[in-house]
C-alpha cells in the first residue's frame, strides 16, 4: 500500500532508516571524539615544543633579547601580584554584591537595574574592559600603567562571574537556616554573616577559583593598559609597572623565530599547570562539600 | 549575640545593620557604575573622533589606514575582517557543538557522560593567547600543507581556533536545553514507531530550538569579541576580502595593535580605538540582548 506509507510521518522503509540511524549516531560520536582529540593534540603539541626550554633558569631569569637567556621571572611575579590583588578586590566587592542582591535587596527598580547591568557586563568583550581601565584607572585616577590599575580592571572583568556563582551558592542554602536564625531574633545581617554565608562558602570558593583562573589567562585588557612586554624587574609596590605571563607568551609567540616559539610553549606549560591546579581545586571543593546541601 | 541570641536589638546594632546594608549596596552598585563607565569612556573619546572624521567616512569608506599618510578611516574592512573570522568559526562550531550536545544529552551514559562535560569545558578554560599560539604553530602550517596560497597570517586559522574555543559554550547550553525536553514528549514519538535518531531530529531538536539559537548567538558574540587568538593568527593588515586564506585585521586586533604601539593620548589614532571599541561594544550588546530575548520569548515551558 504505497499510498498509506507516504502519508505516515515515520515511513516503514526499514533498510534506509536503519542506515540513516547509523550515519547519525556515528556522526555525532565522531564530533565528540574530534573535540577530545583536539584537546589532547593541543596539550601534546605545546608540551613537545616547550618541554625542552623548561628549566629552573627559565623560571628565574628575566626576559632577554637572546632566546637562550630569556625567562619568565618578571612575568610570574607580575601575575602573582595581579592575581593576589584581583582576588582581594573581586571577592570583597563581588561577594558583597551577591549577598546584597540575594539576601538583602528588596525587589525594587534599583535591584532590577543592577541585575540588568550584571547580565550586560557578563557579555562585554574583555578588551572593552581594558579600555575602561585605561580611561578610569590609568588616566582619570592617575594610577598609571601600574599593577594596581591592572588588578582593578581584572576585578571588574571577573566580578560578574563571581556575583553569579556566589548568588547560586547563596540560593542553594536552605531557607530553614534563615528561619531558625530569624526565630532567635537575629537581624538580617547577623543571619547572613553567621549562618547563610558560612554555608555558602564552598560554592562561592568554587566560583572565585574559576574566576581567578580566567583572570590569570587574560591578556587583552592588560595590553590596553600598557602592561609592558619587556620588564626586567619584579614589581615591589602597588604603583610599579608589570608584565604578566599571558603578555609574555603573546610577545614571544608574535616573533617569527622558532626559538622564541619554544619559549612561548614553555610559558604556556607553566600557565596551564597553574590553571590545572585551580580547576582541580574547584572540582575538589565541589565534590567534598558540594553534596551536603 | 552568640551568648544571648534572644537579646533585644540595641540601637548600635540597628545602626550597624543599616551601615552594612548600605555598604553592600555600594558593592552591588559597582556593576551599574562599570556599565555606565564603559559607555561613558567609549562615547567621550568617540565623540572627539567623530568631530574630525564624519560618520559618513567612517561607515562609507572601504579603506582603513589610520597610521600612514594618506590617512583613511573607513571601518568596513575591520568589520568585514571580524565577520569573516566569526562566521568562519561558526560554520565549524555550530554543527559540531550541536552534535556534541546531542551526544552528551541523549547518548552518553554513566561515568562517560559524567566526565565528558567537564573535560570538554577544559577547552573553554584555556586562555585565548594559548589558542593564538596553537593557530600559528599548528593550524596555519597544516592549512599551508593542504591548500595553495595560504598566507602566514590568515582568517581561516583564526576561525578554526575560535571554533574550538566556543565549542564548549555551544555544547553546554544546547546540552541543557536538549535535556529540558521532557521524556513524555519523546515517548510519544517512540510510540509512533520512530527511531532514536528520528526522535532527536524531528522532536527533541525542534523543541529545544530557542536554547540552541541562543547558544549560537552567544557564541557569535564571543567570536566577535575575541582578541588574542585573532591578533596572533589573522594578522594586522586591514583587508576587505572574503578569501579566508588571506590575512585580515579584526576590530579587536586593531585595538590591540594600536595599544601595543606608542600612541599619544589625544591623537586621532588614540581616539580611533575608542570609536572601533564602541562599534564592537554595540555589536556584542545587540547579540547578547537578542539571545536573552529569544530565551525569554520563545523558551517552551513544560508543565
Amino acid at each position: 500500500m504505497p499510498d498509506r506509507e507516504n502519508r505516515s510521518v515515520f515511513k516503514v522503509n526499514t533498510e534506509r532508516r536503519r542506515l540513516k540511524e547509523r550515519i547519525f549516531t556515528t556522526t555525532i560520536l565522531v564530533a565528540t571524539i574530534m573535540a577530545l582529540l583536539v584537546l589532547v593534540y593541543l596539550i601534546a603539541s605545546v608540551t613537545r615544543d616547550g618541554a625542552g626550554s623548561l628549566s629552573w633558569d627559565f623560571l628565574t631569569s628575566f626576559p632577554s633579547r637572546f632566546a637562550s637567556k630569556a625567562g619568565i621571572k618578571s612575568a610570574i611575579a607580575g601575575s602573582m601580584w595581579l592575581g593576589a590583588l584581583t582576588l582581594f578586590f573581586s571577592v570583597l566587592f563581588g561577594v558583597g554584591a551577591a549577598v546584597y542582591l540575594q539576601e538583602l535587596a528588596n525587589k525594587n527598580r534599583m535591584s532590577q537595574v543592577i541585575e540588568l547591568s550584571i547580565a550586560t557586563l557578563a557579555g562585554v568583550p574583555s578588551i572593552i574592559y581594558g579600555m575602561l581601565g585605561l580611561g578610569v584607572f590609568v588616566r582619570f585616577m592617575a594610577l598609571g600603567r601600574s599593577v594596581l590599575a591592572g588588578a582593578l580592571t581584572m576585578s571588574l572583568l571577573v566580578m560578574p562571574v563571581i556575583i553569579i556563582a556566589s548568588r547560586e551558592a547563596l540560593k542553594s542554602v536552605p531557607d530553614s537556616i534563615r528561619m531558625a536564625a530569624f526565630a532567635l531574633g537575629a537581624t538580617r545581617w547577623q543571619t547572613v554573616r553567621d549562618h547563610v554565608l558560612p554555608a555558602a562558602v564552598p560554592g562561592i570558593a568554587t566560583g572565585v577559583i574559576l574566576a581567578m583562573a580566567r583572570a590569570m589567562g587574560e591578556a587583552a585588557p592588560l595590553i590596553l593598559l600598557g602592561a609592558l612586554t619587556y620588564v626586567a624587574f619584579v614589581p615591589s609596590g602597588l604603583f610599579d609597572g608589570f608584565t604578566a605571563l599571558p603578555i609574555q607568551i603573546y610577545n614571544w609567540t608574535s616573533r617569527p623565530q622558532q626559538a622564541f616559539h619554544e619559549l612561548a610553549a614553555a610559558g604556556i606549560i607553566v600557565l596551564l599547570i597553574f590553571l590545572l591546579i585551580c580547576n582541580s581545586a574547584a572540582i575538589f571543593i565541589r565534590s567534598k562539600w558540594g553534596a551536603k546541601k | 549575640m552568640t551568648s544571648r541570641p534572644w537579646a533585644k536589638v540595641s540601637n548600635f546594632q540597628k545602626f550597624r545593620e543599616k551601615l552594612v546594608v548600605k555598604a553592600l549596596l555600594v558593592c552591588a552598585s559597582i556593576s551599574i557604575l562599570t556599565t555606565l563607565g564603559i559607555i561613558f569612556i567609549l562615547m567621550e573619546e568617540s565623540v572627539q573622533f567623530f568631530s574630525h572624521i564624519s560618520l559618513f567616512e567612517f561607515f562609507g569608506s572601504t579603506e582603513w589606514a589610520p597610521l600612514f599618510e594618506p590617512r583613511s578611516f573607513g571601518v568596513l574592512p575591520l568589520i568585514s575582517g571580524t565577520m569573516l573570522i566569526a562566521f568562519g568559526a561558526l560554520i565549524f562550531a555550530l554543527p559540531i557543538g550541536l552534535g556534541i550536545a546531542i551526544y552528551t544529552s541523549q547518548y552518553a551514559q554513566g561515568w562517560w557522560q559524567k566526565i565528558l562535560k567537564p573535560v570538554l569545558e577544559i577547552l573553554a578554560g584555556i586562555p585565548s593567547v594559548v589558542y593564538g599560539y596553537f593557530a600559528i604553530t599548528q593550524i596555519t602550517p597544516l592549512l599551508q600543507a593542504l591548500f595553495d596560497d595560504v598566507e602566514v597570517f590568515n582568517a581561516a586559522s583564526a576561525s578554526i581556533v575560535i571554533a574550538i574555543m566556543v565549542l564548549p559554550t555551544i555544547a553546554s547550553i544546547c546540552d541543557d536545553s536538549l535535556r529540558a525536553v521532557p521524556k513524555t514528549v519523546k515517548d510519544g514519538a517512540y510510540a509512533l514507531g520512530a527511531r532514536k535518531s528520528e526522535v532527536i531530529i524531528s522532536i527533541v531538536v525542534p523543541s529545544a530550538l530557542s536554547g540552541i539559537l541562543a547558544s549560537f548567538i552567544l557564541a557569535f558574540s564571543r567570536a566577535i569579541g575575541e582578541t588574542m587568538a585573532v591578533t596572533l593568527a589573522a594578522g594586522g593588515t586591514p583587508n576587505m576580502t572574503l578569501n579566508p586564506f588571506e590575512g585580515v585585521q579584526a576590530m579587536t586586533a586593531y585595538i590591540a595593535q594600536v595599544s601595543l604601539g606608542d600612541v599619544a593620548h589625544g591623537s586621532l589614532e588614540y581616539q580611533s580605538i575608542f570609536a572601533v571599541g564602541l562599534v564592537l561594544f554595540l555589536m556584542t550588546l545587540a547579540m547578547n540582548l537578542l539571545s536573552q530575548f529569544i530565551v525569554k520569548r520563545y523558551a517552551r515551558k513544560y508543565e
